[in-house]
């Protein structure tokens, strides 16, 4: 935990007493431990976006470019006329206010600029002062205000404390996607070289080596062949999976979180062992090495450049399609924009599981099946050898992430598949969970160290959720199909719910898998004992005691 | 961006304390920038942080956590191999604080 967040017991003690002045004359105080530090000159250099300059939020001087306002206002002009809906949802709210307690940083936090309305005030207000006739006429009267600079440090203080999560989206009765809007916000930040280094770091990464982390070709090889050595260590089997093999029928694409971190690590070592036992023909990529796609919080151009190596990379190895691992923003960009952006992907055949010949037609235009679906299928038509009790010291309850969800209505697959690797699976309140699911609080690139009060106020209402079903029926075990909820919701837990674990659902259906020629199994992909194996070895060690007493 | 200074030279830093210039990297930071957490470089800390060195100049990256935790217990014994005696050794986290005193970067990503 980072220094000077605060204790649990403080931060649940939210003041939700809105400022005594109205919200145009309560200017933006950048509180430490809710913002994340400014991009860094040399990560904006190298995908060459604007204003490269080293910089610190808290410094009064941005170290702006001269004419910034004009930039911006350029930047709105552009964007209203490229984009309708940015135009629709400027125009059409009317400030009802439905969305406003919906939103997990607004109830962790109780600022009101963090209700989704009054957050896209913050813009719609300057697009109301120097767009429309009303605004320039009657100005305050009619909502509208000037850009300023601390109208532009509001700006990118709120926007990055929203995590494109949509969940008022499904609350507005208009339709809104404020994730939209906060989109388009840090697109005209953006323009003046103000994101934020946790994510632009990543981009420049991902433009240069392929993935978030930067890890190399020989990296990536040596982590999974580390994998490789301890499924054979648990298993008994040697797997040998190829890469950048041309030919293959399918390639594999995942977040590079989980080439990496715990616990994606055996999220991954679980794909590798179902690949396995399905003799699946398929193929990882070193270049096409990530899955998720950090550029699409700073600009759609930028997510479309850095999104391209997947298809390029499907075309140079002349695969049939492509499968994409459990990830989060990386199935919204797939499902709603990949298509448009880098396809037509005509050079590829419509996915058809090679094991139950299903057709996912879904994927008819994207070529890209989500693994969720994948796996789904294949315990649906019987082709997997399961055995849940593995999982019997596990309650498991599942954390929707808001892309696979809201983004492509994916919900009963992980579900389906859950309820089949593990006897005891609980949801959490309904309310909570499928379209109306709450944010980890570190979507949209804000999983960083230094905002971890922001992130454990957003998390609030997730790990409220969870802590229900943790003490109602003794859930321990939160799975979700995302990598940033992988690395989030273990912080989350820690620090709200102590006592429950994070896991990826291809580690619960590798557990429980049954593979061919294994040997027998007496630990999971993390090392611990499985139910039974103890008092199975205390049984033996009595026994043999007494054989030999 | 952020300095420190350190026998007579300016070291550049970024926001959360780590060098940006891997150059700049002597055993004498290490200990300075540890002895500023309270903490005296030990032999068992030595050998975190010169496997992390050694481990960056082949991989450009700092090492999966299980790839560290097994070296050390290769190394130094089967005992000290978990992540316990690492959190021991640096209380913030082997990740974060030992790549800090090696000079390496802090991964970012999905982590």
């Amino acid at each position: 935990m980072a220094k000077g967040t605060p204790k649990p017991d403080e931060l649940s003690r939210i003041d939700y007493t809105p400022p005594q002045k109205e919200w145009m004359d309560t200017p933006v105080k950048l509180k430490p431990g809710m913002y994340c530090w400014g991009a860094k000159a040399k990560n904006l250099q190298a995908v060459g976006f604007p204003n490269a300059r080293d910089w610190t939020p808290a410094d009064e001087d941005w170290k702006l470019p001269e004419n910034w306002e004009w930039t911006v206002l350029e930047g709105i002009y552009d964007r209203l006329k490229k984009y309708r809906s940015f135009q629709l949802f400027l125009d059409i709210c009317v400030r009802c206010g439905a969305c406003a307690d919906k939103c997990h940083f607004y109830i962790g936090s109780g600022d009101p600029k963090n209700m989704p309305v009054l957050r896209a005030e913050l813009l719609r207000s300057v697009y109301r002062r120097h767009f429309t006739f009303g605004g320039k006429l009657l100005g305050r009267i009619a909502g509208a205000r000037k850009l300023t600079l601390d109208v532009l440090k509001e700006w990118w203080y709120y926007f990055f404390q929203c995590t494109e999560c949509r969940r008022c989206s499904v609350f507005c009765p208009y339709g809104i996607d404020q994730a939209e809007i906060t989109m388009m916000g840090r697109e005209l930040l953006n323009l003046l070289g103000l994101n934020i280094d946790w994510i632009q770091g990543p981009v420049a990464n991902c433009y240069k080596k392929g993935n978030h982390l930067g890890l190399e070709p020989h990296t990536i090889m040596s982590n999974i062949e580390f994998m490789l050595d301890d499924i054979e260590s648990i298993t008994g089997i040697r797997i040998e999976p190829s890469f950048n093999r041309k030919g293959a029928e399918i390639l594999f694409v995942t977040p590079s979180g989980d080439l990496f971190a715990d616990p994606g690590t055996y999220t991954c070592m679980g794909y590798l062992m179902l690949f396995h036992e399905l003799g699946l023909d398929y193929t990882w990529s070193t270049y096409a090495s990530e899955g998720g796609n950090f550029g699409f919080f700073t600009t759609n151009e930028m997510a479309k450049r850095l999104n391209a190596k997947i298809y390029a990379e499907a075309k140079r190895l002349g695969v049939k399609w492509i499968l994409g691992g459990e990830c989060g923003h990386m199935w919204r960009v797939v499902h709603q924009y990949m298509d448009t952006w880098n396809g037509p992907a005509d050079f590829l055949e419509e996915p058809v599981s090679p094991i139950t010949g299903t057709k996912f037609e879904n994927a008819k235009t994207t070529k890209m099946v989500h693994i969720a679906e994948f796996t789904a299928d294949l315990i649906r038509h019987g082709k997997l050898n399961l055995d849940p009790s593995r999982n019997d010291h596990l309650k498991v309850t599942f954390h929707d992430s808001c892309n696979t969800s809201r983004g492509m209505g994916i919900f009963e697959e992980p579900r389906y598949i859950i309820k089949n690797v593990c006897n005891n699976f609980y949801e959490m309140p309904e309310n909570t969970i499928r379209e109306k699911t709450f944010c980890c609080g570190s979507g949209s690139g804000l999983n960083a160290g230094e905002n971890m009060e922001l992130r454990m106020r957003g998390g609030l209402p997730r790990a409220n959720a969870v802590k229900y079903v943790h003490e109602k029926y003794g859930v321990n075990m939160l799975a979700n199909i995302c990598a940033i909820d992988r690395a989030a919701l273990s912080t989350l837990m820690d620090y709200w719910v102590p006592g429950v674990g994070v896991t990826g659902v291809h580690e619960l259906v590798a557990n429980a898998l049954v593979m061919k020629g294994e040997k027998k199994r007496t630990t999971n992909l993390r090392g611990e004992p499985l139910p039974g194996v103890e008092e199975e070895e205390e049984e033996g060690k009595e026994e043999k005691e007494e054989q030999g007493g | 961006m952020p300095h420190i200074e350190f026998q007579g030279k300016q070291i550049e830093v970024d926001d959360d304390g780590y060098i940006v210039n891997l150059d700049d990297w002597s055993p004498e930071l290490a200990e300075h920038l540890a002895s500023q957490d309270g903490i005296t470089l030990t032999d068992a800390h030595w050998e975190v942080i010169n496997f992390l060195r050694d481990y960056y100049q082949k991989y450009q990256i700092a090492p999966m956590i299980k790839i560290l935790v097994k070296e050390i217990g290769k190394a130094m014994g089967p005992e000290k191999g978990n992540t316990k005696y690492l959190y021991e050794l640096y209380p913030a986290g082997p990740a974060k604080q030992a790549c800090r005193y090696a000079g390496l970067p802090k991964p970012t990503g999905c982590v």
